[in-house]
């Protein structure tokens, strides 16, 4: 038991490869053993994650190293004191990341059991799903560039072929193709950057270069290179024309589970600018420029879905709106992180905010696709002018979708409220004609999901929807998990924020903690 | 200056897909400047491993000690792997683009805007 | 779509020297430049050759799909069964247990320049294999998919 419990890390990866790996295999014995396959290693890596997560916020940061004897071996004695392996760095913003990953995977595996019944070519999906799950939790846990490098690859590739997966209509392989090329670009920006720094540093791993930096011209450039890539990958605003395609053409949970693919590239983006190169670059400067990209993304975002008719390009754009207030949020606290008394009346709520904002969007921006999906399965179309009147049938996503609806708005007693209230006070006091447009942005919210919730579910039934059943048990299930843990958050969020996003905030400006629990106090 | 001639060649590498893939219209030329400049970033990995009056690191029959650095050979090799796995999906998906939309003409293929 | 009988008998001939190469690049991996993607890519262009020397009917009749599937598979298993059979032994994730053990890969490296012994280095050899035979599994299946899309549908991986 010991020894799963000191080699869970290692596990979170290896079951999902191992689950990937081993599907074509268990599909060819029929559909009801790869559905309970693919449910049993989903499981068992939420279970991992949720594990790892708990005993880092118990005891601190965990470090995992790969190939060696002993759990204590990270340095090894004959190398003069650096760590030389690839290692797995889990301190509290990563276990922030993998409850979040965790509970999504689980809701989305559960959802798309159901919803891929009408579809053919089922195991190359699953085996797709379980890779990008696979990329996503190794993105989040490593401590490693390269190995990120990888991992940021894998969940590419594998998203990339989901978003192409309903080949029947050519329209998703031209999404796919541009998720796909534009993911390689911002890879290839990544790698030179990584190119820059090992040729000064002689070390890919994080804590190593950061405890070693001395602000030179190749590391400025590789800056902006890791920079622009992440922010390609998160898709803030000049680079976010990837987004609403992609996020429309794929499946529904693929949907879901593509929006935590770009948050953990945001957390990446983070762990860049706070950790890797903390106290080195000039906080103001780089605070403004994320707050400039924040507010460019919230505005944009939101006036480009008012007017679309389909019901995902709305909500993928509503995304991209949403991706900008977790970066006004840190980026309000990276620049009061110039002086201390700014710091610590409004660094501190704003980081917060932005932290707490990621798990709630990733929480009700799953939930609201999912029920997109539904309506798809059931309907078979997307378009809001054909729509109408599904209220009378579909009662149960109408009421997850209104919850939905309500959280993305910011409407107690739901979770946006708890995160956009933290925002809103700390950029308040830091300049308030941002918050003035955070505030214009959330009503322009509130009045296109109104727009959306009254083509689709108000109004008489229309003739051909006039035997449109309710979504099925597990499709319900999925939705009610995330349903309940929106409502859940939203009414006690002083808890959630005191036990997880807290310590995430604290770690994150704490970049001589994570280099000494990887080098044993030696930075 | 005849130590920065990679470099030289990587720039010129990586220039020469970016102008394939901002200035041509056809979707596997576009490809082909994807290729190419995946193929100026390997360059520039392996040219920073080099060291003066060096040979390549293989213990195996060497005939002096004195070698050049092998971990950037270890990340260029994982990202040709990544090439090719790329390179194969995006051409897959421009074959059903073709299927489609019968022309690989990147202005007809715009059924996604807006 | 077949070409003429001297590039056939020729295919033929070079198909089996063509595999005796690729798998040396991937056995002998730790010890001269290759290992397991390089050496896989040579054996997958021997079947490559194959196909296009000869019918693609002819081809297949000879080959199935599912048997280059299969070979994919296994090869993933099998690395990720090496990687983690090392924290049933009582080690972390990827753990190179074989090294220095004696037996099939275990002999001890010795110190410089040295002429190769190939029984050394543990796992690696072992994850060179897997991923040999995994790598010509996909690249062949690849292939397959992308000629066989010019006649009739088929999903793109």
């Amino acid at each position: 038991m010991d020894i799963i419990l000191d080699n869970l890390p290692g596990l979170l990866i290896a079951i999902p490869l191992l689950g990937a790996f081993l599907t074509p295999l268990v599909s060819r014995a029929g559909d009801a053993a790869r559905n309970i396959w693919v449910l049993l290693t989903v499981a068992l890596t939420s279970l991992c994650g949720l594990l790892i997560a708990s005993r880092v916020l118990e005891t601190g940061t965990i470090v995992y190293t790969f190939g060696v004897q002993h759990l204590s071996e990270i340095i090894p004695p004959d190398s003069g004191g650096i760590p030389i392996r690839i290692i797995f760095t889990i301190d509290p913003l990563s276990a922030f990341m993998l409850i979040i990953a965790s509970i999504v995977s689980f809701c989305i595996i559960l959802y798309s059991l159901s919803s891929m019944e009408k579809l053919s070519g089922k195991d190359g999906f699953f085996t797709l799903l379980l890779l990008l799950i696979a990329g996503v939790y190794g993105m989040i846990a490593t401590g490693d560039l390269f190995n990120f490098f990888v991992f940021l690859e894998i969940s590419s590739l594998a998203g990339a072929a989901l978003v192409a997966y309903r080949i029947d209509k050519g329209v998703a392989a031209e999404a796919g193709l541009k998720y796909a090329a534009l993911s390689t670009l911002g890879g290839l920006l990544f790698l030179v950057a990584i190119g820059f720094l090992y040729v000064q540093y002689n070390s890919l791993n994080m804590a190593v270069i950061a405890s070693r930096m001395n602000l030179t011209g190749l590391d400025i450039i590789a800056f902006v290179l890791f920079f622009t890539a992440l922010a390609m990958k998160c898709g803030a605003v000049p680079m976010h024309f990837w987004t609403p395609d992609s996020y429309a053409m794929a499946p529904s949970a693929v949907t879901a589970f593509l929006v935590v693919s770009s948050q953990a590239s945001l957390y990446a983006l983070f762990r860049v600018c706070f950790t890797l190169y903390g106290g080195q670059i000039n906080p103001l400067t780089v605070g403004w420029v994320m707050i400039i990209l924040g507010v460019l993304s919230m505005f944009i975002g939101v006036t480009m879905a008012i007017p679309q008719k389909d019901v995902k390009r709305l909500m993928a754009y509503h995304a991209v709106s949403q991706t900008g207030y977790m970066l006004l949020g840190v980026g309000v606290g990276l620049a009061a992180l110039s002086s201390t008394c700014m710091f610590n009346s409004v660094g501190m709520t704003a980081l917060k905010g932005g932290l707490f904002h990621i798990m709630n969007h990733a929480l009700y921006k799953g939930l609201l696709f999912l029920t997109a999906g539904v309506i798809m399965y059931r309907c078979g179309t997307r378009n809001l002018n054909q729509l109408g009147g599904l209220g009378h049938n579909m009662k149960w996503t109408m009421v997850f979708f209104m919850i939905g609806a309500l959280a993305i708005a910011g409407i107690p007693p739901f979770n946006g409220f708890a995160s956009k209230l933290l925002i809103y006070e700390s950029t308040f006091l830091f300049n308030p004609l941002l918050a003035v447009i955070a505030m214009v942005v959330s009503i322009l919210t509130l009045a296109s999901f109104v727009k959306v919730f009254h083509s689709m579910f108000m109004g008489p039934k229309l003739p051909e929807y006039e035997d449109v059943k309710e979504a099925p048990a597990p499709m319900l299930i999925a939705m009610a998990i995330l349903a309940i843990l929106v409502i859940l958050f939203g009414i006690f969020p002083q808890t959630v924020i005191d036990t997880l996003v807290a310590p995430a905030a604290t770690a994150l400006i704490d970049y001589h903690g994570y280099a000494a629990a990887v080098l044993g106090a030696q930075s | 200056m005849i130590d920065n001639l990679p470099f030289l060649v990587v720039a010129i590498t990586i220039l020469l897909g970016l102008y394939t893939l901002l200035f041509r219209k056809d979707l596997i030329k576009m490809i082909m400047g994807i290729s190419l400049i995946e193929a100026g970033v390997n360059l520039f990995l392996i040219a920073l491993g080099y060291r003066w009056e060096s040979i390549a690191p293989i213990f195996t029959g060497a005939p002096s000690l004195a070698m050049v650095m092998p971990t950037v050979q270890a990340l260029t090799l994982t990202s040709i792997v990544i090439g090719v796995a790329t390179l194969a999906l995006l051409l897959s998906m421009v074959m059903i683009i073709y299927r489609h939309y019968h022309t690989t003409d990147v202005r007809e293929v715009t059924k996604l805007q807006g | 779509m077949s070409m003429s009988k001297i590039i056939r008998t020729t295919a033929d001939v070079m198909f089996m020297f063509i595999m005796v190469f690729g798998f040396y690049i991937v056995l002998h991996g730790h010890l001269t430049p290759g290992g397991g993607f390089q050496g896989g890519a040579v054996i997958a262009t021997a079947f490559i050759l194959l196909i296009v020397a000869h019918h693609m009917d002819d081809f297949l009749g000879w080959f199935k799909k599912d048997s280059f599937q299969t070979c994919e598979m296994s090869g993933l298993v099998l690395f990720i069964g090496t990687a983690l059979a090392a924290i049933s032994l009582g080690y972390l994730f990827f753990m190179n247990f074989l090294s220095g053990k004696g037996g099939l890969f275990g002999q001890f490296v010795p110190f410089g320049i040295n002429q190769g012994f190939m029984s050394t280095a543990g796992t690696i050899p072992i994850m060179n294999i897997a991923v040999g035979i995994e790598v010509l599994g996909g690249l062949t299946i690849i292939i397959l998919y992308m000629t066989s899309g010019i006649q009739s549908p088929e999903e793109g991986k």
